[in-house]
């Protein structure tokens, strides 16, 4: 249960990012472990995003060690971490509208990317059924043939995690994607992300508690740029210094 | 009645209009040398509207300019008829064409050697647009220009190219141009037999343009195109080169345009730097718009159309021609957003 127990997937130890005089990130250490789904919750401004951007490469840390098995990710640049296996969903999707969700998929599929490529490109069975399972892992069989642009919000956001999850990742790193949903959508999402963890692993960031409820993972809360607590659902709702952050003042 | 069958019946259509020809002129089926050349250079423009839809109704990439690749494949074929006229000229000279005897040449220029040969001639016809393709194209895609910026950087490409042309140093026949042409594959070209023979192979150029861009837009590469058009970085974030790619399709566009022109010159016997013009580029893109762009059918379309409504106006009322091309743009961008062949699946819905 506790990290720092085998060999985290995702390691972060003393990482502090400072912009400008002020830390968007104070000391926080973080261990994900293989096929793990971690939930990170805080309030505006605990550090959520900037942590996302440090994992990715967007955003280097001022001090401290972060790694990707044994991979120093404070030295690698956006693509190159990507093609590691690191991959990252947007609280904004953006897809092809005017393909359909198979094709959306088909282009993100692992494949020779130049043009002669892609011209020559066909689509073997072993690529189809691929497709077909992300399609079926995301909840979007029945719509494979629909395009992009007709799906609704929680649609695309699961579309979107397809495309992630046809390149591949080790890890997955996923923000607000409840944002704007539906309570079914919320609850679909949240089931969603329960089965594709195992196969990887899978950060969530978001700030709704009865979805990160409905994940029964392990969940970090972030605050002020460092760790406030970590445990069960019901271990930091009922640790006082949670309380404090997000009820009183 | 089904698009596919509108298709073949006009492409029949198309293909019995030389042997009409040869039908004695008080037939009631006979077709007039007027309309079959008239015709011929619609083929042309459609081979043209083809690929500016390629580029454009697929990888977004709106090129003002592609009279430009259009008007140097005809010049490389115009320096080849040129050649040809030898000692038939004015001043009877063997080698040098007319306007360089007028100018005091001596001998002729290095890049006019080898324009004696046809392959040569055609091979030219296809690389110098290609060429010239993958240099603007790899400077302004690599710099990652898009939308409007790019629009007038091809604009400023055949304004600078009409410039140059209309240089009488220059070699290219000044604001002249090539015109007197006399032969070409050994048939004499104002003869029903060369207006047939240059007809059919624009047609058959058609054809196989149709088929090739047909073929880009449904393999993957067409959908990489179509996802670029919408969402460029995405496509990069996706990992894939989006430069290479839209240089891929913008040169094949070229070449086509250059083919295009290069059967366009024969056909109606002048090529003059007027045809780098950027209203004609403009004209050319307004034909695809007008037909329904992303469509290729369409871009077909649309090239016979406004060219028939141009044919007609300009015979009836031409001050009104300029007019009704910028109020056809206006009225289908507003009413038909997905131009005439819209028309069709609309009635299919």
């Amino acid at each position: 249960m506790s990290g720092g127990s085998g060999n985290p997937v995702l390691y972060l130890d003393g990482v502090s990012v400072v912009f400008d005089g002020f830390k968007a990130l104070n000391n926080l250490s973080l261990f994900v472990e293989p096929g793990e789904l971690r939930a990170i919750i805080g309030p505006n401004g605990a550090g959520k995003t900037t942590m996302m951007d440090v994992i990715t490469g967007k955003t280097r840390p001022t001090e401290g060690t972060v790694r990707f098995h044994q991979h120093d990710l404070t030295k690698l640049d956006e693509a190159t971490i990507a093609n590691l296996g690191i991959g990252r969903k947007f609280q904004k999707p953006t897809m092809f509208d005017a393909l359909t969700v198979f094709e959306n998929l088909e282009l993100a599929l692992k494949a020779p990317r130049g043009p002669f490529a892609c011209l020559r490109w066909i689509l073997t069975g072993e690529a189809r059924r691929k497709i077909e399972g992300v399609m079926e892992e995301v909840g979007l069989g029945a719509r494979a043939h629909d395009r992009a642009g007709v799906l609704s919000h929680g649609q695309r956001q699961w579309l979107e995690i397809g495309m992630l999850l046809m390149q591949d990742p080790e890890l997955l790193l996923v923000d607000e994607p409840v944002a704007g949903m539906t309570d079914q959508e919320t609850e679909h999402t949240a089931a969603l992300l329960v089965r594709i963890a195992g196969a990887r692993s899978v950060v969530v960031v978001e700030h709704d508690l009865e979805f990160v409820r409905a994940l029964g993972s392990k969940v970090t809360v972030l605050c002020e740029g460092t760790m406030l607590s970590e445990g069960s659902i019901d271990h930091v709702q009922s640790d006082p210094r949670v309380i404090e952050v997000y009820l009183g003042r | 009645m089904t698009l596919r069958f509108v298709l073949l019946g006009a492409l029949l259509v198309l293909a019995v209009m030389p042997a009409l020809n040869r039908l004695p002129a008080d037939s009631a089926l006979h077709v007039s040398d007027f309309l079959i050349s008239i015709t011929g250079k619609w083929i042309t423009y459609a081979i043209l509207a083809l690929a500016i839809d390629l580029a454009w109704g697929y990888a977004g990439i709106l090129s003002l300019g592609h009279g430009a690749f259009f008007t140097l494949g005809g010049y490389a074929i115009g320096m080849h008829l040129m050649r040809l006229i030898g000692t038939r000229g004015v001043y009877g000279h063997p080698t040098l064409p007319d306007f360089m005897v007028f100018l005091g040449y001596k001998e002729l220029p290095w890049y006019w050697l080898g324009f004696d040969s046809f392959p040569y001639a055609l091979f030219m016809a296809m690389a110098v647009p290609g060429l010239l393709a993958l240099v603007v194209g790899y400077l302004a895609f690599r710099s990652r220009i898009t939308g409007v910026y790019l629009s007038i950087i091809t604009q400023a490409m055949t304004y600078a190219l009409m410039l140059a042309f209309f240089r009488n140093d220059m070699g290219f026949g000044g604001n002249n141009g090539f015109t007197d042409f006399k032969e070409l594959l050994g048939m004499s070209l104002n003869t029903a037999n060369a207006r047939a023979v240059l007809f059919y192979a624009s047609l058959v150029l058609l054809v196989v343009a149709f088929f090739l861009c047909t073929r880009v837009a449904q393999s993957k590469l067409g959908r990489v195109l179509v996802a670029i058009r919408d969402a460029e970085s995405r496509v990069r974030f996706l990992g894939y080169d989006v430069t290479q790619h839209k240089l891929f399709v913008f040169v094949l566009s070229a070449v086509l345009a250059g083919l295009a022109g290069a059967l366009y010159v024969p056909q109606v016997g002048i090529i003059n730097p007027g045809e780098f013009s950027p209203g004609n580029s403009i004209e050319a893109v307004i034909w695809v718009a007008v037909g329904g762009r992303g469509t290729l059918v369409g871009a077909v379309l649309g090239a016979f159309s406004v060219n028939a409504l141009k044919t007609w106006l300009t015979t009836v009322a031409p001050d009104l021609w300029l007019f009704a091309l910028g109020g056809l743009f206006v009225a289908v961008t507003l009413f038909l957003p997905r131009g005439l062949i819209g028309l069709f699946s609309k009635a299919k819905s």
